[in-house]
């Protein structure tokens, strides 16, 4: 059987998802006999060389480069899959999505409490920079996911899990405590 | 100022469970609650400040900012926005030179909107500094903001004639009129004062619960429980401290005739609470009556007053040893939740009007924990005429398991919008043809927690075999767009009224309303109309009527008019987002002055 080939990436996450998939721990020696890394921070490719069988998003879309990656993600890999809450929800970074962009920008550049650098009282404004997003977004809200792995973050075993369903085409086993989150 | 807070607070005895009261009155007083005087008030009532912020911060009504000298509560209904709310609103603002909800920089006008005020024959309508102001037109508003500049007290502004019947009485003068197209024979037969009680006293207190529920009275406040059962309830718990309450939130878009019996005939209302605490022994009740009724207030406490006067309130009640029994009227500070029976309880506790887990239920562990009965104002006024003519006059009417007759608001497109007092049994076919509305799409029932149904239903029947309601019908005609101007509308009313406490009742309506204006847009797939029906499952799980009905609005149209929302979807594709990256950097770009290079 031919390896699978799986990338993944970390939009507006905090890489606790991707922690959570070195989690599993000796078993990802197991998982190297099954797929083959191709874009992502766990070998640095950074550029996609192939065509994927599965997608990994940790992270919702904060700014205009999580949608050109995540677009990118859709585009070259068949399954997607959405891996915790920020990509499923937004998570944290939508805490903002209640105050209105120009009044975040304000507060972290320019008024805040902590802003004693600024001297000039810029917005970073450099057009090499990827412009923000007027709200996080959740990633099935800018292209189609086709599955979703909840938690903050999905535990190792869900992934694991879902991993060698998919790549097996077995039911995947989904015990009480794998999904279970208080 | 003229009184001081801690008068006010002296007023209702220092006790906390007043605080509604409390509130209400410092309001009134300094026209808002001032943080700097939380402390102050929390101190002299004992509880924490946090206690206190809870409840203030709960009710639309309680500001903590000056409201403006001039507060404009403009009703977003749908009957108001189909009767040109719009415009209304426009030249509100542009009069005013503000948007809605700020305050001019003078102070002196502040525009709100409110999400229903019980006024749905007679909109647009709008509360200013308390008083009704219905059938606004911009040429109204150009007037009324003038007259604002020039500092006329509100009450002078109003230049229609007071509204009929009591609505022109020297304790009420309010514009507001009743509407009633149609008096049956139920509530609007002749009353005098005293009878259905007397009646009442010369029964057991038993036999008196035997007769409401040989009666077959089901509350009219919406969900239709036996009235007797529940009175039944109440005699079977163990605390011999008992309290009768009557609900007069009426907080469902599209009710108003829970207004017109108070106006009109507030010691009917009354009589039942008495007859109902006289059959389970209570000693106190509690009028709940909303904050936009508040034009009612000298008026209701007359009432009260005539009866204690005439010994049908009061002590040894129409001469019947130990049998005492008053009435306090409670304002709530705008809350539609507090309309569901445990949180009316809890508001009138002085706390958030949040729904209480149940069991255990009101007639168990009501107010103050006691056992408490709750009706509806309809359904008490019933128990007065059913204790003077009996159960078995009262069977005759309506249909086989609904007896009686049924107050209906009706409103939206038809020519004599108002109150219709008809027996159970009506076909929603006859009654369009009665209140005069043709060309007709689509029928709300009930208000928005209730059921769109379309044309083919019409053959339908009121009653609770068939079609039961709390009584609001909202026509709309054919040319009206159901889903934006309707569907939508009623959507952001729940997201607007939710209290919060359940993640269902909080998020998945939100979720829908995204969802709905996704397909409004034109970014809809098949797929989204499926989706807004499975999102919707879980709202069952909410702890309260409210969540269990907040997506009825988008699941029964969609149910009865698959059709419009089917038009309105792309269908060439399976997935579309509608996201649009250079509109969602727009602002940003704008705020750190850089070129958006897509
Ligand atoms: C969100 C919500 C709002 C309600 N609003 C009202 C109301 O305004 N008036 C009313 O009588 N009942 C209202 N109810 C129903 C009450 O909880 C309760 O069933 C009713 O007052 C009982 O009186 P009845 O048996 O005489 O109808 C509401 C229920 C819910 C869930
Ligand atoms: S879901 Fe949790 S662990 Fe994953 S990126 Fe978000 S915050 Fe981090
Ligand atoms: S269902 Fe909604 S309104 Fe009712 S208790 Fe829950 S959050 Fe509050
Ligand atoms: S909004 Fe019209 S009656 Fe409440």
């Amino acid at each position: 059987m031919s390896k699978a080939i799986v990338a993944t990436t970390s939009l507006a996450g905090c890489f606790g998802c991707h922690m959570s998939i070195l989690d599993i721990d000796e078993r990802i020696l197991d998982l190297i006999q099954l797929v083959e890394f191709n874009k992502s921070p766990i070998d640095d490719i950074k550029t996609f060389t192939k065509q994927c069988d599965i997608g990994l998003i940790e992270g919702g879309c904060c700014n205009s480069e999580n949608v050109h990656v995540l677009k990118d993600f859709r585009k070259h890999c068949n399954i997607l899959i959405s891996l915790g809450e920020c990509a499923i929800m937004g998570g944290l970074p939508a805490m903002r999505n209640g105050i209105p962009i120009k009044e975040c920008l304000r507060e972290a550049y320019l008024t805040g409490p902590s802003v004693t650098a600024n001297t000039e009282h810029i917005i970073p404004n450099d057009p090499e920079l990827p412009m923000l997003l007027d709200k996080v977004y959740p990633c099935q809200e800018i292209v189609k996911i086709d599955y979703y792995l909840p938690g903050c973050p999905p535990t190792a075993d869900l992934i694991w899990e879902t991993l060698v369903a998919l790549l097996k085409g077995t039911e995947i086993n989904l015990p009480y405590e794998v999904i279970k989150f208080d | 100022m003229k009184t001081s807070i801690s008068d006010i607070i002296d007023r209702y005895g220092n006790d906390p469970s007043r605080l509604m009261d409390i509130l209400l009155d410092i309001q009134e007083e300094i026209g808002y609650i001032p943080e700097e005087i939380n402390q102050k008030i929390a101190d002299q009532l004992g509880i924490s400040k946090a206690e206190l912020v809870e409840t203030i911060s709960f009710y639309h009504f309680f500001s903590n900012k000056p409201l403006g000298k001039y507060h404009v509560y403009l009703n977003n209904s749908v009957t108001a926005e189909m009767m040109g709310r719009e415009k209304v609103k426009q030249t509100f603002e542009e009069e005013a030179g503000i948007k809605f909800g700020n305050v001019s920089g003078d102070g002196l006008i502040g525009l709100y909107d409110t999400s229903c005020i019980g006024m749905c024959d007679q909109e647009p309508a709008a509360i200013i500094n308390g008083v009704i102001f219905k059938d606004l037109t911009p040429f109204r508003i150009k007037e009324m903001v003038k007259y604002m500049r020039q500092g006329m007290p509100v009450n002078e502004m109003c230049r229609q004639n007071y509204g009929d019947g009591n609505n022109s009485s020297d304790l009420v003068q309010a514009v507001v009129s009743n509407n009633i197209r149609l008096k049956g024979t139920v509530v609007w037969d002749q009353y005098s004062p005293g009878e259905g009680l007397q009646k009442a006293i010369a029964m057991k207190p038993a036999e008196v619960i035997e007769e409401i529920k040989k009666s077959n009275l089901r509350g009219r406040g919406g969900a239709g429980f036996p009235t007797g059962l529940k009175w039944e309830f109440c005699t079977k718990a163990m605390e011999t401290e008992r309290y009768i309450f009557c609900n007069a939130d009426e907080g469902e878009p599209g009710t108003f005739k829970d207004r017109v019996i108070l106006t009109e005939l507030p010691r009917l209302v009354f009589e039942g609470m008495a007859i109902a605490a006289y059959a389970v022994g209570a000693k106190s009740g509690v009028l709940y009556i909303r904050y936009e009724y508040k034009y009612l207030r000298k008026h209701l406490e007359n009432a009260l007053e005539e009866l204690r006067k005439e010994n049908l309130l009061g002590k040894d009640i129409a001469g019947r040893k130990g049998f005492d029994f008053d009435i306090r009227i409670q304002y709530g500070a705008g809350a539609y939740v507090c309309g569901e029976e445990s949180a009316l309880i809890e508001s009138a506790e002085g706390k958030r009007g949040e729904p209480r887990d149940r069991p255990p239920f009101p007639v168990d562990k009501g107010y103050k924990e006691k056992p408490t009965i709750v009706n509806n104002v309809e359904t008490l006024a019933k128990v007065t005429k059913i204790m003077k003519k009996g159960s078995e006059w009262f069977l005759s009417l309506g249909t086989k398991e609904s007896a009686g007759t049924k107050l209906m608001s009706i409103s939206g497109d038809c020519r004599y919008p108002g109150v219709y007092e008809i027996e159970w049994g009506h076909s929603i076919y006859d009654i369009l043809e009665m209140v005069g509305a043709e060309e007709v799409q689509a029928v709300q029932v009930g208000g928005p927690s209730g059921t769109l149904i379309g044309p083919n239903q019409l053959p339908r029947h009121l009653g609770y075999e068939d079609l039961g309601t709390g009584g609001a019908l909202i026509i709309f005609h054919e040319s009206r767009d159901l889903l934006k101007e309707v569907v939508m509308n009623y959507t952001e009313f729940f997201i607007e009224e939710s209290c919060g406490s359940c993640s269902t009742c909080r998020n998945i309506p939100v979720l829908l309303k995204d969802k709905l204006q996704k397909i409004l847009d034109g970014h809809g797939v098949v797929q989204d109309i499926d989706d807004l029906l499975d999102w919707s499952k879980p709202l069952k799980i909410s702890r309260c009527g409210l969540g269990h009905t907040a997506a009825n609005p988008i699941v029964t149209s969609i149910q009865n008019f698959r059709h419009l929302y089917e038009k309105r979807v792309l269908r060439d594709r399976e997935f579309e987002t509608g996201f649009n990256l250079a509109d969602s950097v727009r602002e940003s770009c704008e705020a750190a002055g850089r070129p958006a290079n897509i």
